[in-house]
């Protein structure tokens, strides 16, 4: 178990430093940053001191070097357009995008995993597409729509949420909704898939002849092998939550990291750009790597091999 | 053991299953007293596998299971829940299959599974509950029981397995141990040495095991009574040295002459061989299914066949029981 951490921490920070010089060149390779920052309504010699102030005449190495120095010790420079330090910025805005996250994937999995258990074992029956149909139906529906339809409902005409904003947990309740419906379908489909697989083996049927009850056949031996891909794909989905939430953060006025990203990006702001894209980075990585050791942890042949 | 050897612990009459338009089983007759192994042979797809299964009420969904009793102990299986059987199974009679590569779940060590049958059925603690398995490993003849215990399936092999499978089967101390061609998955020699243990288990334990196999050499060493299975049916039942000393039916003529026996068979002498295959037998099927093999077939084979009985020994064929004559046709 031990040399298993081992191995896949030391994959992480590989892919990790891979990701960060990613971020470097492909801001670089967008233009003289220069230019960018100095406008275009500036004289040559301004274009030369913002160079000269921020670094820019130097080696582009070096200051791969140095940014990179920076970001590993958690200096992201300032932002071009916020005039606050990066590290600031995200600081503010990581807690609203993580507890988002955290909501919709825990949703997504309260409904996902119960539901699937069911149509798999009610395969091919009424229930089983009743269910089917409703994640794909789930799946169609744009989630921009969806809010807007959620924010009518139980915000302006029941008056039991708030629509906008980040004050309380309430808040939270109906951008996770939204987002969990994102996730939902796959992670339904796949612990279908799984439990079916799982119910007709061989070691299902040997549980049986021990005369287990049904709870413990179904949730004890069938769910804990069946879990393995939801898990990975559950580790995918919170990325994608975590990186992806542009729409619903800005439907719900949420000013998270998603929202950031876009804010960054369409104002050229370079050094906030780069470290968003190395926190999703990082965030994924990380999440893989929770999976990974779930994994091992669910399944002991991962831990020889 | 609450009875003594040569009692009834299970009775089957009338035994039908079947998949869809497949009849599977059409009224199989089964009798397995206290204390002794009864061997079920037959080809591959003659229905003994499923005949298991379905006493153990382990069919898969699609299988449909009517018989006219089912009793195990004198006690109605037919009528009995789901979760009534399951109170039943594990404890009173236990089941080992063919497969013990797949058939412990690769999640959980050796201990737990051992332990969870064994504190679902009579409870007790952890710790006890692994006494016992350290034990019934140790019977099975289990190398290091206690650090087995603490292993998972995949860092066993399959002999093993399996060894775990019979040890995992005993912890309630069954009644009934139904053993569903435990060593077909083996090496030929692990093979040997299992048989060995369920034998010396069969007898020191007192069980009642009902052995399915298609390996006569088996049948020889390990049983008390025999029923050979074909597509479907018992064609015979007899106890072990009334088959193998004056076999009634074609089909059981047929089989053993396929076995080589040394001494008697000479080197250079042909086995002997059923020509055909086992048909595919639907639902309105009439007659003996053996009779488009059978070198006696007549027209009345193609007529409902009754089961003749002589005391212990009987079976389901229209011929005398001296008959003489090639059992099957020739290639």
């Amino acid at each position: 178990m031990l040399s298993f951490l081992f191995r896949r921490t030391a994959l992480a920070v590989l892919v990790a430093v891979t990701v960060l010089t990613f971020a470097f060149v492909l801001t670089r390779l967008a233009g003289d940053l220069a230019i960018v920052i100095a406008g275009p309504e500036a004289r040559a010699e301004d274009v030369e001191a913002i160079r000269r102030a921020y670094g820019l005449d130097r080696p582009v190495v070096i200051q791969f070097f140095d940014w990179a120095w920076r970001a590993a010790t958690g200096d992201f420079g300032e932002s071009f357009f916020f005039r606050e330090r990066v590290s600031t910025l995200i600081w503010q805005r990581l807690p609203v995008t993580l507890t988002l996250g955290v909501v919709g994937i825990g949703i997504a999995l309260v409904v996902a995993i119960p539901l699937g258990i069911i149509a798999a074992l009610r395969e091919n029956t009424w229930i089983d597409r009743a269910v089917g149909l409703v994640a794909m139906v789930g799946q169609a529906l744009p989630s921009f729509w969806l809010a807007l339809l959620l924010m009518l409902f139980f915000g302006l005409q029941l008056g039991w949420l708030p629509i906008s904003g980040t004050g309380s947990w309430e808040h939270y309740v109906m951008p996770g909704i939204v987002l969990s419906f994102s996730a939902i379908p796959a992670l339904m489909r796949l612990t279908r898939a799984g439990m079916i697989d799982a119910m007709s083996s061989d070691y299902i049927r040997t549980a049986r002849a021990k005369g287990l009850s049904r709870s413990s056949i179904v949730l004890k031996h069938a769910l804990r092998n069946a879990a393995m891909p939801v898990v990975s794909i559950s580790a995918v989905q919170l990325g994608f939550m975590l990186g992806g939430s542009i729409v619903i953060e800005t439907v719900f006025a949420l000013h998270g990291i998603g929202f950031l990203a876009w804010e960054s990006i369409s104002k050229n702001d370079f050094p906030t750009v780069q470290a968003v894209v190395l926190l999703f980075a990082v965030i994924y990585i990380v999440l893989t790597l929770i999976a990974d050791v779930a994994n091992a942890v669910l399944d002991p042949r991962l831990r020889a091999s | 053991m609450s009875a003594a050897r040569g009692t009834a612990l299970l009775e089957v009459r009338n035994l039908r299953i079947s998949f869809g338009s497949l009849a599977a089983v059409r009224g199989a007759d089964l009798t397995i007293y206290r204390g002794e192994t009864h061997c079920v042979v037959g080809e591959s797809g003659c229905g003994k596998s499923v005949t298991a299964l379905a006493v153990m009420g382990l069919l898969a969904r699609n299988g449909v299971r009517e018989a006219d009793r089912l009793a195990f102990d004198g006690q109605d299986l037919l009528r009995l829940s789901e979760s009534q059987l399951s109170r039943l199974r594990g404890d009173r009679m236990a089941m080992i299959f063919q497969e013990p590569m797949t058939s412990l779940n690769p999640a959980y060590t050796v201990g737990s599974q051992m332990a969870e049958v064994y504190r679902r059925h009579r409870g007790g603690t952890r710790a006890e509950a692994l006494d016992r398995a350290e034990d019934l490993l140790g019977k099975c003849r289990v190398t290091s029981p206690r650090m087995r215990l603490g292993q998972y399936p995949h860092q066993l092999s399959g002999g093993l397995r399996q060894r775990v499978m019979i040890a995992m089967a005993l912890m309630c101390d069954p009644e009934l141990l139904v053993a569903d061609e435990p060593t077909t998955a083996l090496d030929v020699t692990v093979q040997a040495q299992i048989l060995r243990l369920l034998m010396d288990l069969q007898r020191d334990l007192g069980l009642a095991l009902m052995l399915i196999t298609h390996d006569l050499g088996v049948v020889a060493r390990m049983a008390h009574r025999v029923s050979v299975m074909y597509a479907g049916e018992v064609v015979e039942s007899a106890p072990a040295e009334q088959l193998f000393g004056d076999p009634t039916h074609p089909y059981t003529r047929g089989l053993l002459a396929c076995v080589p026996v040394p001494g008697k068979v000479r080197r250079d002498q042909p086995l002997g061989a059923i020509p055909g295959v086992v048909p595919r037998i639907g639902h309105r099927f009439e007659g003996c299914a053996f009779r488009d093999r059978c070198g006696q077939a007549r027209p009345d084979c193609a007529r409902t066949v009754a089961w003749q009985a002589n005391g212990e020994h009987g079976y389901r064929c229209v011929l005398p029981p001296d008959w003489t004559g090639p059992a099957s046709l020739a290639a």
